[in-house]
């Protein structure tokens, strides 16, 4: 296996672009990942992409050039990008490819996600009843685990609250104003113990990064971000999952816990090393989860964590430093590569008012979706 | 007017109704519903009574489709309940004040006129309540 490298990194806006289709925001994000590495689309040796909501990705084509590329369409839920990066970085590590392209982008109708049954291998009295409601299952896996390891209101509070202040400075973002812990805390209740600043929202937007061979990357003078770690793990038995009518009374594990694992080995380091994180926060309770889950401290240390600030900018261990899917809203397609990106910039020293301090060297993104799949990358200068 | 089940298959609307399950023929492990695979699973009632595993409210509609539960939304409580030696099911959650709820609670199985069908008649889903004592 070769060393492989991200060379370009490129973003549409998240949030809302009336009269930009999703595949569109892909193709323009592609545009800026490429200017990025000082290529274009005919040095392009192949692609991977994917929506879920927004098309083929493959028909991208149409959008930047038909030079005959091998482009292949990734639908893999929240793990899309994580999909497509893994994909590309197979295509390089093994010598079959010098350069190519991961894309990820989306555009969802507003208002909740709309799963049916038989998407999932549900009978359809499963959604007849009303359990066919993401949010459900957030609420009720994080109310479990607030009871389990006293886990308060107050630190979902501050999780919401860190995202719009870290999204303030980054203008990719969604939702860039600042909102204050007592107005997060007591807005309307969506599903309990969550309120509506939370959650995240289905949104719109387009992520693209161009890899690159070591030796590619050396001759455009682009060596400074290497890809240490690109894992996709899906459930192992015991585990809960969203969309379950029942499940084990003999609980097990978890795919993120696989799924990290699995990176610290390819990565052949630890949690201990890592300088700063991207997490699947598409509520702010599955932060808090996910940074136990991710190995980064241990069950109900989370409180005192958040109440010293320890995952902010300046922390010990920064947590979602462009506010993650909170602020940025979801796009299914495009969240997990809109963490690599924004881990990219960071490493690079680009980050702007959301710079992590102290010249970051590793830098690690995790990403969960149903029916159970988590992809996890770990980055380094 | 009758009244009819979300599903066949799901429960039994006897005095003291039961929810059916299914039974791996080969490992014993017991899932909700019974899936429709007679070869590698057994129908087995599951017990009435378990704990609040966990639990949210539902409080805004949910999109039709798939739901089906009455256009006039009232916000309802779901949770998951831990059926001692069995399996741990998703269910509507009733007859409980939400501020009620406590992970742990001693729960029981009923049924509950979920909404009406085209015709008018209602559709009964099962659902947990709080054990009243006696």
């Amino acid at each position: 296996m070769q060393d492989v490298y991200i060379i370009g990194i490129g973003i549409h806006p998240f949030g809302r672009t009336d009269g930009v289709s999703g595949l569109q925001q892909g193709a323009n994000a592609a545009r800026a990942a490429m200017a990025d590495a000082g290529l274009e689309w005919p040095d392009m040796q192949f692609g991977f992409g994917g929506s879920d909501s927004a098309g083929n990705a493959d028909t991208i084509v149409n959008e930047l050039g038909l030079t005959g590329l091998p482009f292949i369409n990734v639908k893999n839920g929240c793990a899309t990008g994580g999909s497509a990066l893994i994909g590309s970085w197979q295509a390089i590590a093994s010598g079959a490819h010098d350069v190519g392209i991961a894309i990820g982008f989306d555009k969802h109708p507003r208002g909740a996600f709309n799963a049916l049954p038989a998407e999932y291998s549900l009978p359809e009295w499963y959604g007849e009843a009303g359990f066919m409601v993401t949010t459900q299952f957030f609420a009720m896996k994080l109310q479990r685990y607030m009871a389990l390891h006293g886990i308060s209101p107050t630190s979902l509070g501050r999780v919401a609250e860190k995202a719009f202040r870290n999204a303030v400075h980054a203008d990719h973002a969604w939702r860039r104003s600042p909102v204050d812990i007592d107005t997060i805390l007591n807005a309307q209740m969506i599903s309990d113990p969550l309120t509506k600043y939370m959650f995240c929202s289905p949104a719109e937007g387009g992520v693209a990064l161009v890899l690159a061979s070591a030796k590619k990357a050396r001759e455009l003078g682009r060596d400074q971000v290497r890809i240490k770690a690109a894992v996709v793990r899906t459930r192992p038995p015991g585990s809960f999952e969203v969309f379950a009518p029942c499940m084990d009374i003999e609980r097990g594990g978890a795919p993120t816990l696989l799924a990290s694992k699995a990176a610290y080995e390819m990565a052949g380091i630890g949690p201990q090393d890592i300088d700063l994180v991207q997490l699947q926060d598409t509520e702010s309770g599955a932060e808090i989860m996910h940074m136990a889950e991710n190995g980064f401290c241990g069950d109900g240390d989370q409180e005192e964590w958040l109440a010293n600030g320890w995952t902010n900018i300046d922390g010990r261990l920064p947590v979602n430093t462009d506010g993650g899917c909170l602020a940025c809203g979801e796009p299914i397609g495009a969240s997990g590569l809109r963490q690599v990106y924004e881990n990219a910039l960071q490493l690079r020293g680009l980050g702007g008012g959301r710079q992590v301090p102290g010249k970051p060297r590793t830098a690690y993104s995790h990403v969960y979706g149903a029916p159970g799949i988590s992809g996890v990358t770990i980055l380094e200068r | 007017m009758g009244a009819s089940a979300i599903a066949e298959g799901l429960f039994r609307e006897t005095p003291e109704p039961t929810l059916i399950g299914g039974r791996h023929r080969e490992t014993g492990r017991i899932v909700f519903p019974c899936p429709d695979d007679a070869a590698r699973w057994e129908a087995v009632d599951l017990p009435r009574r378990g704990t609040l595993w966990s639990w949210t409210v539902q409080r805004f509609r949910p999109k039709s489709p798939p739901y089906t539960g009455p256009e006039d939304f009232a916000p309802f409580a779901i949770g998951y309940v831990e059926l001692p030696g069995a399996t741990i099911v998703e269910t509507q959650l009733t007859g409980v004040d939400f501020d009620r709820l406590m992970i742990g609670m001693a729960i029981e199985l009923t049924t509950i006129a979920f909404t009406t069908d085209a015709d008018g008649k209602d559709v009964r889903l099962y659902a947990f309540t709080p054990v009243t004592e006696g």
